[in-house]
């Protein structure tokens, strides 16, 4: 066990675990931020995505001894009232259906605009690939990239 | 207008009280967060609520609230179960709150999420509760205001009296409105009157899901709550022998390791009660990483099982299930699959005299489908809230029928099935898989044993290997051609382990002078379980991909084919038992033919069609693939679909996007094989899903516009896009594809 003062959503706050405990479950068990997913714990499914630094990252193989003083952003933190321009997006186009990937996919969304405002089809889907939805709605999620990049660039 | 009786579920209008406390109503109450309603919003919360019905409840203010019965697990029926009421109700959208049921089934009756019944059972009850709470809003604006209360009108929450000038707001009258008896009967609107219905209407859920609020079962807390993981047998055909639990229960954060065993000896199983490994290890401690972390230091001996067979008295009535000893191995399935297909099996129709036809024919065709076992892999992994008190339990989990899991909860645990508290949480994703809740058992047997609430959760791997597939099925088509290459006769064998796919009276039977249906089954003890649209996920795909073959043989446009079929089918259809409607079969295969310009295809594509009925409805895909080298890249799917009236289109139109991009992936990828009973994947590196880059480039979904009550949205455009995906591979490639999954290794291999 050993303690670590983590920037989590803007805020620093201690959590004392051991070294190994991937951030995923620190978040979800520590902090209570319950909208960073556990999905298949080998980061081959998206749904603990989160921001390091400007970084998209899957939570899940992120040991809480590696963050160091970086600011780790989750989907509650991503804006302050719900209205990041993908976040917005995201509800213009009624993305979800069982919803239970969608903030792991609007993390990597976010992340992926952040460096590339304006991405073409292909960027869309190579930056998106790593993130499953079993319900299908990648279509959907398409557009709402687009639409978000759309509104970034506005 | 209809009348209608409210006999129907009449004990879902009994009130339980009809003052109900104030404030802001949510589903979960562990967590009740405002986060996501501005302070106006907040404001504006009635200080009273009064409940009409158990759906309803309207505020001092006018606002509504409404419980939405049953399980959301994406479908969006937390959206278009409420706009149903709302519709009856006449109520602004924009003013209701919903509000999600726990099981409570004499208020809300059968609350089961699964074959696409939904929408379809729930219609009537759900009108009725909108109606009757109109119906007595409207007698005590009579009262009040003494006038007939056939010259009130309502809109938008508003009770008008023309010619007195008299109005109110729902709210207003609520009070009174709350102790005026449910009538007899209620009139319903005619279909050309709604305002919420048919019109679409964003996903109620979709802020607090693209803000991250907890809404899963995975995302349940309870103060204390402990987490627990399981340990199962690492094959089918395996159960548990002894435990050495002392390396595990010596590491940190660790409470106890426990044994449960999920029944009861002598309780009689429900045909959802499946569950291949009954006694199971769990380890329970404070946090999930440590519980992981415990799980490696068990040590587990296991020991081979031995044959049984046993009683379930499931919806079809008791049957005995056969359950073999032995390791498995997808390769003796192949073997036995081939052996038993290739001898006659149980005749289950058959229609004039298939056997002189074929004798007769110029032409025979015969070709042989298959298709492997899959793994349902919800996003969600399995898990499960219980607390277990004395003869008391509470239970929060992701689970499509409640109400069978119930007696078998009672049953293990002792205590009698009313002391039984049910949550249900949002399910991320079920697809059949939650509606086999052993898993709520084991959690509330842990809770048991250790005298605490606990927090069952599935690792990924224990989610993917522990049972309640797809099953592996096999199909073969014969056909009888005469010398002017028409159709004179059609057999199909079907069979699987450890079940027959088969559907003997659906279509072609029916359009057919001459046809004979057969099946067969092999027992086995890997579990199995409803997967999306079951037995119809597969045979509509070899039953389309044969059709398309056929009518090429005879020289006919495919659509073509199968509209002169049903239009026999229509016209003079043979046998009484015939499943389905040829009429609206016909429609959704005209409408798609219209809208994806089926004579004019696209430079660069190859396209295939495909039709199914299943779940009261139909649908159809036009499918167009183009050849990346040698990778197929799906540019279009253009889908029709007739599920009668259509509650919330856009919601359906997602739902049949989603559909059509889970059966691209499940035909090019899906399969879970086996060997010496241990499945062959563990995760998603390793189990094929589809990603963005595979899916569709554009969706397209058209349907039928009719005034019929609405039946199956969920499953029916699921099926046929195997047959889609069949067809036009064939053009792509010049080679028919018979065996699933069609592409491993970005190679076409079917």
């Amino acid at each position: 066990m050993a303690k670590f003062n983590l920037n989590i959503n803007g805020k620093t706050q201690e959590v004392e675990v051991d070294p190994s405990t991937p951030m995923l479950w620190v978040l979800r068990d520590h902090f209570k931020l319950l909208g960073t997913k556990y999905g298949c714990g080998i980061a081959q499914c998206g749904a603990c995505t989160v921001h390091l630094g400007d970084d998209a990252v899957r939570s899940c193989q992120l040991p809480v001894s590696s963050v160091g003083d970086k600011d780790i952003t989750t989907i509650e933190g991503l804006s302050e009232k719900g209205d990041h321009p993908v976040q917005q997006a995201w509800l213009e186009v009624d993305v979800p259906q069982c919803g239970y990937c969608q903030a792991g996919q609007i993390m990597t969304a976010s992340a992926l605009l952040e460096k590339n405002p304006n991405p073409s089809d292909e960027e869309i889907e190579t930056a998106m690939n790593g993130n499953i939805c079993r319900c299908g709605t990648y279509t959907r999620i398409k557009k709402a990239v687009k639409i978000a990049a759309n509104s970034v660039n506005a | 207008m209809t009348l209608i009786k409210t006999k129907i579920g009449r004990r879902s209008f009994i009130r339980t009280s009809t003052l109900v406390s104030g404030g802001l109503v949510l589903g979960f109450n562990w967590l009740a967060s405002c986060k996501n309603k501005t302070e106006e919003e907040i404001l504006a919360m009635p200080k009273e609520w009064f409940e009409l019905n158990s759906y309803l409840k309207i505020g001092d203010n006018g606002v509504v609230t409404i419980t939405t019965p049953n399980p959301e697990f994406g479908q969006n029926i937390r959206t278009s179960m409420p706009m149903i009421v709302a519709e009856e109700l006449d109520v602004d959208w924009k003013n209701v709150i919903v509000v999600q049921a726990p099981y409570h089934s004499e208020k809300y009756g059968m609350q089961f999420t699964g074959g696409s019944r939904g929408i379809m059972t729930r219609w009537e009850p759900l009108r009725m509760a909108g109606a009757s709470a109109r119906y007595v809003l409207i007698a005590a604006a009579a009262q009040a205001w003494q006038v007939p209360a056939v010259e009130i009108t309502t809109e938008d929450g508003v009770l008008y009296h023309k010619a007195s000038k008299n109005s109110a707001g729902y709210g207003e009258m609520a009070s009174a409105a709350a102790t005026i008896a449910i009538p007899e009967d209620v009139q319903l609107k005619d279909v050309k009157d709604f305002t919420i219905i048919g019109t679409s209407h964003k996903n109620v859920d979709a802020k607090d899901i693209v803000t991250g609020e907890p809404m899963f079962g995975m995302d349940y807390q309870k103060e204390g709550m402990l987490i627990a993981m399981i340990e199962h047998p690492p094959a089918f055909g395996m159960t548990l022998k002894s435990v050495d639990d002392s390396a595990a229960k010596s590491m940190p954060g660790i409470k106890d390791v426990v044994v449960i065993k999920s029944f009861k000896d002598d309780y009689e199983k429900g045909g959802f009660d499946v569950n291949a490994f009954p006694e199971i290890v769990a380890v329970v401690g404070s946090s999930t990483w440590e519980v992981l972390q415990a799980k490696k230091k068990l040590k587990v001996e296991w020991q081979p099982i031995t044959a049984s067979s046993e009683m379930i008295n499931g919806f079809r009535g008791k049957q005995t299930k056969n359950i073999p000893a032995g390791l498995e191995s997808s390769a003796s399935h192949k073997a036995k699959m081939e052996k038993l297909g290739g001898k006659p099996g149980k005749i289950v129709r058959q229609d004039g005299n298939p056997k002189v036809a074929f004798k007769n024919a110029t032409k025979i065709i015969e070709r042989t489908y298959s298709a492997p076992f899959l793994a349902h892999n919800c996003m969600e992994p399995l898990n499960a809230f219980a607390h277990v008190e004395g003869d008391k339990a509470q239970i929060a989990a992701p689970v499509q029928i409640p109400s069978l899991i119930l007696p078998t909860l009672a049953s293990s645990l002792g205590i009698p099935a009313e002391n039984i508290a049910m949550e249900m949480p949002r399910m991320g994703g079920g697809f059949g898989r939650k509606a086999y809740a052993h898993y709520v058992v084991e959690a509330a047997l842990i809770s048991k044993k250790v005298n605490a609430p606990v927090k069952l959760v599935y690792t990924r791997e224990d989610d993917m290997t522990n049972g309640i597939y797809r099953p592996s099925y096999q199909a073969t088509y014969r056909a009888a051609l005469d010398e002017n290459n028409n159709l004179t006769a059609l057999h199909v064998k079907a069979g699987g382990i450890p079940e027959s796919p088969l559907f003997a009276n659906r279509f072609p039977a029916g359009a057919l002078d001459n046809y004979i249906a057969e099946e067969w089954s092999i027992d086995s003890n890997i579990t199995i379980g409803a997967f999306r649209a079951p037995r119809s996920n597969f045979m509509a795909g070899a039953e389309q991909s044969f059709l398309d073959e056929v009518a090429e043989a005879s020289g006919k446009d495919p659509i073509q084919f199968r509209l002169d079929l049903l239009k026999r089918a229509k016209d003079n259809p043979v046998g009484e038992q015939n499943d389905y409607d040829a009429e609206r079969y016909a429609g959704v295969l005209e409408l798609l033919r219209e809208k994806s310009d089926w004579s004019q295809t696209p430079a660069n594509v190859h396209r295939g069609v495909s039709a199914y009925f299943c779940h009261n409805s139909y649908a159809a895909h036009v499918l167009d693939i183009r050849m990346d080298e040698e990778k197929p890249v799906v540019e279009k799917v253009v889908c029709a679909i007739d599920c009668g009236i259509v509650v919330n289109p856009d919601a359906a139109t997602n739902m049949a996007e989603g559909a059509i991009t889970d059966g691209i992936g499940n035909a090019f990828f899906g399969e879970l094989t086996f060997k010496d009973g241990v499945p062959q994947k563990t995760n998603f590196h390793q189990y094929q899903m589809i990603r963005m880059s595979d899916a569709p480039k554009e969706i397209e979904v058209h349907f039928v516009e009719n005034e019929i009550a609405p039946t199956g949205m969920g499953e029916p455009p699921f099926p046929p896009i195997f047959g889609a995906i069949a067809n036009a591979l064939y053009k792509a490639t010049g080679q028919r594809h018979y065996r699933q999954p069609f592409v491993t290794e970005k190679q076409i291999v079917g």
